[in-house]
């Protein structure tokens, strides 16, 4: 700890000496101390506080709006899990885009959380045949399936292996999550990504001022910078406090199911108990805490 | 002081030279101003400048460092057979080697640089001041050794540069360890850098253990191609003897290298599509395109074909031994392997994507001009390398021309 600070205080005397340079430029001591602010999890509580506030003013005079930034921890005695019922799914999009409206995604260039692959009957899950880009004028389609693909959130993720700088890790409660403001963009782990849940913002991300969602958490739907990598994070901002995932509640035929796996009375323990659930690639031994199953 | 002195009288030496020489130089500086405008483009705009997506999330840039980092690693592994062989001048060929590294592995940082989304946070990569994920990210491993290559050879070359300046007999027993060091240490970036894809379950086209001898095979071609071409040049233009039968020998080397890349391609092949898994998708990507996506198929094919044509060439001997055909094949191979790590290596590896999806690949304006001026800038940095070089090693270039100099300058001052 000690060694840090001396740490911090040299990178803030260069931060001095930089100064003149910097402002020169329209740099104010804020986004020098953004500069210089360090991996989100080598933080103590009262510098994530002063971060926070800072976050929130900082949004004020960017769109206008209040914003309440939360840096809520995992809850004890939880770890989220997900079940998607792949005889129910019939590949409507709306959880795309609801997944969109409540995670301040880009609109422009476009990023979506959730693929949601079309799959030929006949062939069953097989990605190679799989499209994305399906567009009839109702679904679903006739000797067609659909396969919703997000975030796995895996037990043993690639993706945090790889990661150079640390920007990405798993929570205890089994959520993947990215600190914006330390991950470089090197994109490692979108390589490493078996599913291809990791989504980088190639250009400076646009959303709507009017349809900004302003309740949002640090690691996950806070306004993101060019530059970065995003993934689904099971709607931390609402699943920390008890409410489901935006996708679930929005999904018209009740295929997408949400839980906590350490509890034994949760929806997501009878699906695991009752029904005969699969993992995508499990060959990869990513042990996935997203099952896909067949409800009827 | 001395040190200063000594940088002095480097600068001097590179801003003096024939009109040849101003030419290239004028060249390499107007294609990096190019260059330079598209970067600029990218740093506005971000990556969206480029052709990368979601899908193909790496390419050009990463193929690019790929690449060099086999040059870089090369120059090093060619001091070997120097040994073995005793080739006479095995100091020139340390030096020269050395300074093609220093050069390469600058422009693989370079190449790092510009890939990432937030350059300004490179400094979270670092030791100490960063949060590097030692051991567990190869990309953490990559930069390490890459960074203590560039330590390590630059420290050579330096203090040999300097000795040989200052008349000073140089630290042998220093320099033999760290040469000695720095040839494991050149397998070993390349070996890291082929881990670096190797690793990933998720791109079955990569994860292949042969992988990592491929690489070294196929920088064991280009590297070398490079140095032939400039042990010419210098041989024509400066007191450096090498003779033919090295230049020969190095040209035999990567014969065998061609042969054993070569091979572990074919073993390669023959696995995917003998047992024919889903696998086989990305190969057949490569080579002869999927449905309509056939855009990625003549780069694969033309870089066969020169690596094909090189092969033959570097293996007859009568055309290995003929300068003209020589040097054409050094081209050739080069050549064929840029376009091989540059586009071969990368962009079948997520095409298809983790989900099946294709999205076609090809370099923006943008990567192109970035890549551009990378290349141009690391040209010039090797171009005054070499100058200084030729003149300390060959021309005889010393302190004692400085010192005179300088004091007939004072001689001419007037006293007051």
């Amino acid at each position: 700890m000690k060694q840090n600070k001396t740490r911090r205080s040299f990178l803030k005397n260069i931060s001095l000496a930089s100064m003149a340079a910097l402002t020169a430029t329209g740099c104010n001591m804020k986004e020098l101390d953004e500069f210089f602010q360090r991996n989100f999890r080598t933080l103590s509580d009262k510098e994530k506080e002063d971060i926070i506030k800072n976050l929130e003013q900082k949004y004020k005079q960017k769109y206008n709006k209040e914003f309440q930034v939360s840096a809520q921890p995992a809850m004890e005695q939880v770890e989220f899990a997900y079940a998607l019922d792949l005889s129910r799914c019939v590949g409507c999009r709306k959880c795309v885009y609801a997944c969109v409206d409540e995670n301040n995604q880009s609109r422009a260039p476009q990023i979506h959380w959730i693929q949601v692959l079309q799959m030929e009957k006949e062939k069953g899950i097989d990605f190679a045949h799989s499209d994305v880009h399906y567009n009839p004028e109702k679904v679903p389609e006739k000797g067609h399936f659909y396969l919703p693909v997000a975030c796995q959130q895996c037990r043993t993720p690639q993706c945090t292996t790889v990661c150079p700088v640390k920007a990405t890790w798993q929570e205890p409660d089994g959520i993947v999550v990215i600190d914006y403001n330390w991950c470089i963009g090197c994109r490692y782990c979108m390589a490493a990504c078996p599913y291809g849940a990791r989504h980088f913002n190639w250009g400076e991300p646009e959303v709507p001022e009017e349809e900004l969602n302003t309740d949002v958490h640090y690691l996950g739907n806070r306004p993101r910078i060019k530059g970065v990598v995003e993934k689904c994070t099971f709607c931390i901002q609402r699943v920390r406090k008890g409410k489901y995932p935006s996708c679930v509640e929005i999904c018209p035929v009740g295929a997408r199911k949400f839980g906590n796996l350490l509890d034994p009375e949760s929806e997501i323990r009878y699906i695991l108990e009752n029904k005969r659930v699969l993992v995508l690639k499990e060959e990869l031994n990513t042990q996935p805490r997203f099952y896909y199953f067949f409800g009827v | 002081m001395n040190f200063i002195r000594f940088i002095n009288g480097s600068i001097k030496l590179i801003l003096k030279g024939s009109n040849a020489y101003y030419a290239w130089l004028f060249f390499l500086i107007v294609l990096a101003v190019w260059g330079a405008f598209g970067y600029a483009d990218q740093l506005n705009e971000g990556l969206i400048t480029t052709n990368m997506r979601d899908s193909v999330s790496w390419a050009f840039y990463i193929g690019n460092f790929t690449f060099l980092v086999g040059i870089a690693a090369a120059a090093i592994m060619l001091v070997i057979p120097a040994y073995i062989y005793n080739w006479k001048p095995i100091k020139e060929i340390v030096i020269f080697g050395e300074l093609l590294a220093v050069c390469a592995v600058i422009m693989c940082i370079a190449f790092i640089v510009v890939d990432i989304g937030n350059p300004l946070r490179f400094w979270h990569m670092l030791p100490l001041v960063g949060t590097m994920n030692f051991p567990y990210s190869m990309l953490s491993w990559d930069f390490f050794f890459l960074l203590a290559y560039l330590i390590i050879n630059l420290t050579v070359v330096t203090h040999l540069l300097y000795c040989i300046f200052y008349k000073k007999p140089y630290n042998k027993k220093m320099v033999q360890i760290i040469v000695l060091i720095s040839i494991p240490m050149a397998v070993g970036i390349h070996t890291v850098t082929a881990f670096l894809y190797n690793a990933l379950p998720a791109r079955p086209f990569w994860n292949s253990a042969l992988l990592a001898p491929r690489f070294l095979a196929s920088a064991f071609c280009s590297g070398p191609a490079i140095l032939i071409i400039l042990f010419q040049i210098l041989r024509k233009i400066t007191k450096f003897e090498i003779q033919d039968k090295a230049i020969w020998t190095i040209a035999e080397l990567m014969v065998y290298s061609m042969f054993i890349y070569l091979f572990f391609t074919i073993a390669e092949l023959f696995k995917e599509f003998y047992s024919g898994t889903e696998h086989l998708l990305y190969w057949k990507y490569l080579l002869f395109g999927i449905g309509d996506s056939k855009e990625i198929v003549p780069y694969s094919w033309s870089s066969i074909t020169m690596g094909f044509i090189a092969f033959v060439l570097f293996l007859i001997p009568k055309t290995r031994k003929n300068f003209v055909t020589l040097n054409i094949g050094a081209v050739l191979i080069y050549t064929s392997v840029y376009v091989e790590k540059g586009i071969a290596l990368i962009i079948p590896g997520f095409t298809p994507d983790v989900l099946g999806q294709i999205y076609v690949y090809t370099p923006s304006m943008t990567e192109i001009r970035t890549a551009a001026m990378i290349f141009s800038l690391g040209f010039l940095l090797f171009t005054f390398l070499v100058k200084i070089a030729i003149a300390i090693v060959f021309e005889n270039y010393r302190i004692s021309d400085i010192s005179k100099k300088e004091k007939h300058l004072m001689r001419e001052m007037p006293t007051t």
